[in-house]
């Protein structure tokens, strides 16, 4: 199979280190945002951010394989 | 009246799964796989389906009742999850269409040219899929003994319930169980949104106060380790880290990988996933709440219906019991479905039987969709171990056949004597740590020693001996038809 990209990895790396091997950082209470303790705060967050960098490294992906068929992403 | 709703729920969400069935011929592939044309809709909801599960539903209010910080594991890993799956999922549904590939066994069967391999890998997939169901089944029992006052006992609940599982999987196949899901998913989200917000913010005028009360009265329980002495940050990044890597090789998610229409619908659908969780932190305060007002529940699981029965008229508790029971079952309706598959198709007619024709592999299947069943009921009736252990049991189980998914898709060195050492050492790791109590040991997951030692044992192994079998990828006939109309078994 087809590798995928560099870059398209490290977007992805992104979210590994944000919400994974930072959880010393951020595993906290304070600062409390939006009424929320920072850890949960930072988690929440990263369910919003996460899509994002996704969403870069779809546009790599993307331009690197144009082949799908038969594809409209619409239900059946 | 909250067994009146449950129940209509549930009979209505059982009449959508049969009427799927009209219009589609139900043969083997259009039973497991819809046919392969699913488009980002359906795969998502199949697929998210299979994450709101009693596990979530239950489970995650349970933990952040009873553990505190550590329940934050469930909002880590999912995203990454997504990330794994972005990069995972396309080469195999490419490898899926090229090989006519129908179950995660069948993946190892082509890609790694041994039958009995692939046999192993559906029984190793067939063993955690029952812990799992188990999930599901307790989770509803759970559900209609607390929606009915403790009127109706959760043992004839999760018996009536689990036969109509078994009844629109018998009938309908992977079609009738993602339309189910439409219902349920709409159920549940409003129900979550609601019981999110509004529990706060009735008994603490908001999620802030809920925050603050627990601030003072509890303050350690909202970090981790929270309320346990072993999960603590160790414990977090190698359960995130297994977890992540290991979500999709459920056999279940495998075979929903093969009902989209392209890769592209699979990338698309990960780059969207990790909005689905956006409700699961409003389980968290849920449960957190309870354990503010409820102190003391001895299972932790039952935090999020006790205070919804605490706190709102009947007729709510039992739209909220509906959606759980129905997520119960849509849950178990897929894995039910993955492991009758794998049975019938990988292990016994390979195996005991080669001489079976499509059809006789489709009955068996159904035939075992009930066997799963009752097994599944059995445990749940007999055995008691909390949602979210018994989901972590089965997982840690199915990480262990990682390193032959990945390896198998982007190695060319891999060979199949290493993947089968490796699995083999990853598997009796896991057995062995768990069955003696000791997970987390020394603070890490498991499963993700079982698995680290796993790939080290793959990698070792096959560089021992040269590839005598070739990838995806190359020429050499991997799939040799066994009988004219069967594409799939080898020689």
């Amino acid at each position: 199979m087809k590798r995928p990209s560099l870059g398209a990895i490290l977007f992805g790396l992104v979210p590994f280190v944000a919400v994974c091997f930072s959880v010393g950082l951020w595993d906290r209470v304070y600062p409390i945002v939006l009424g929320l303790p920072f850890n949960f705060f930072w988690l929440i967050l990263w369910l919003l951010l996460t899509p994002l960098c996704m969403w870069g490294a779809y546009r790599l992906e993307e331009r690197r394989a144009p082949d799908d068929r038969r594809d409209d992403g619409g239900a059946h | 009246m909250a067994l009146t709703i449950i129940s209509v729920i549930v009979i209505l969400g059982s009449l959508i799964a049969f009427s799927a069935r009209f219009h589609h011929q139900m043969d083997l592939e259009q039973w497991t796989c819809g046919g392969r044309g699913f488009g980002l809709v359906l795969v998502w909801l199949l697929m998210a389906g299979e994450i709101y599960t009693a596990y979530t539903f239950l489970g995650a209010s349970g933990w952040a009742y009873s553990r505190g910080g550590p329940v934050l594991f469930i909002v880590g890993y999912w995203p990454l999850a997504c990330v794994v799956s972005f990069f995972i999922l396309p080469p195999i549904w490419e490898a899926g269409r090229k090989h006519q590939l129908q179950t995660q066994a069948d993946f190892f069967q082509v890609r790694y040219g041994s039958k009995y391999l692939g046999a192993f890998v559906a029984l190793v997939g067939v063993v955690c899929l029952i812990p799992y169901l188990q999930l599901q089944l307790t989770g509803l029992g759970l559900i209609v003994e607390v929606a009915s006052f403790g009127g109706i006992h959760r043992t004839p609940a999760m018996i009536i319930a689990f036969s109509l599982v078994a009844a629109f999987v018998f009938v309908s196949g992977v079609r009738g169980v993602a339309w189910v899901s439409v219902l349920k998913d709409l159920l549940l989200l409003g129900a979550a949104v609601f019981v999110g917000i509004a529990v706060p913010h009735i008994y603490f005028g908001g999620i802030g106060g809920m925050f603050r009360a627990l601030l003072q009265t509890k303050p350690g329980h909202l970090v981790m380790p929270g309320s346990t002495t072993n999960l603590g940050h160790t414990w977090y990044v190698s359960t995130v880290l297994m977890i992540s890597f290991s979500f999709y090789m459920w056999p279940q998610f495998f075979a929903a990988t093969f009902t989209a229409r392209s890769g592209k619908v699979l990338r698309r659908n990960a780059v969207i996933m990790p909005l689905y969780t956006i409700t699961m932190p409003l389980m968290f305060f849920v449960g957190l709440s309870a354990l503010l007002i409820l102190p003391g529940l001895n299972n932790g699981d039952l935090s999020l219906l006790t205070i919804v029965r605490k706190t709102f008229p009947a007729w709510f508790l039992g739209a909220i019991g509906g959606a759980g029971a129905l997520t119960a079952m849509v849950a178990a309706g897929v894995q039910l479905l993955a492991g009758a598959t794998l049975y019938a198709k990988n292990l016994f007619r390979p195996i005991i039987a080669p001489g079976m024709t499509d059809g006789q592999v489709a009955k068996l299947a159904k035939v075992m969709v009930l066997v799963l069943t009752l097994g599944a009921v059995f445990l749940a009736i007999y055995t008691s171990l909390s949602l979210v252990s018994l989901w972590l049991l089965g997982v840690a189980g199915v990480a262990q056949l990682f390193p032959g998914v990945v390896l198998g898709l982007f190695s060319k060195r891999v060979t199949t004597a290493g993947v089968v050492a490796g699995m083999f050492t990853g598997i009796s790791i896991t057995v062995a740590l768990m069955l003696t109590g000791r997970d987390p040991y020394h603070g890490l997951n498991a499963g993700f020693i079982a698995l680290c030692l796993n790939f080290a044992v793959t990698a070792a192994v096959s560089l021992l001996k040269p590839v005598a079998v070739a990838g995806f990828d190359e020429t050499i006939p991997a799939v040799t038809p066994s009988e004219p109309g069967d594409g799939i078994s080898l020689t």
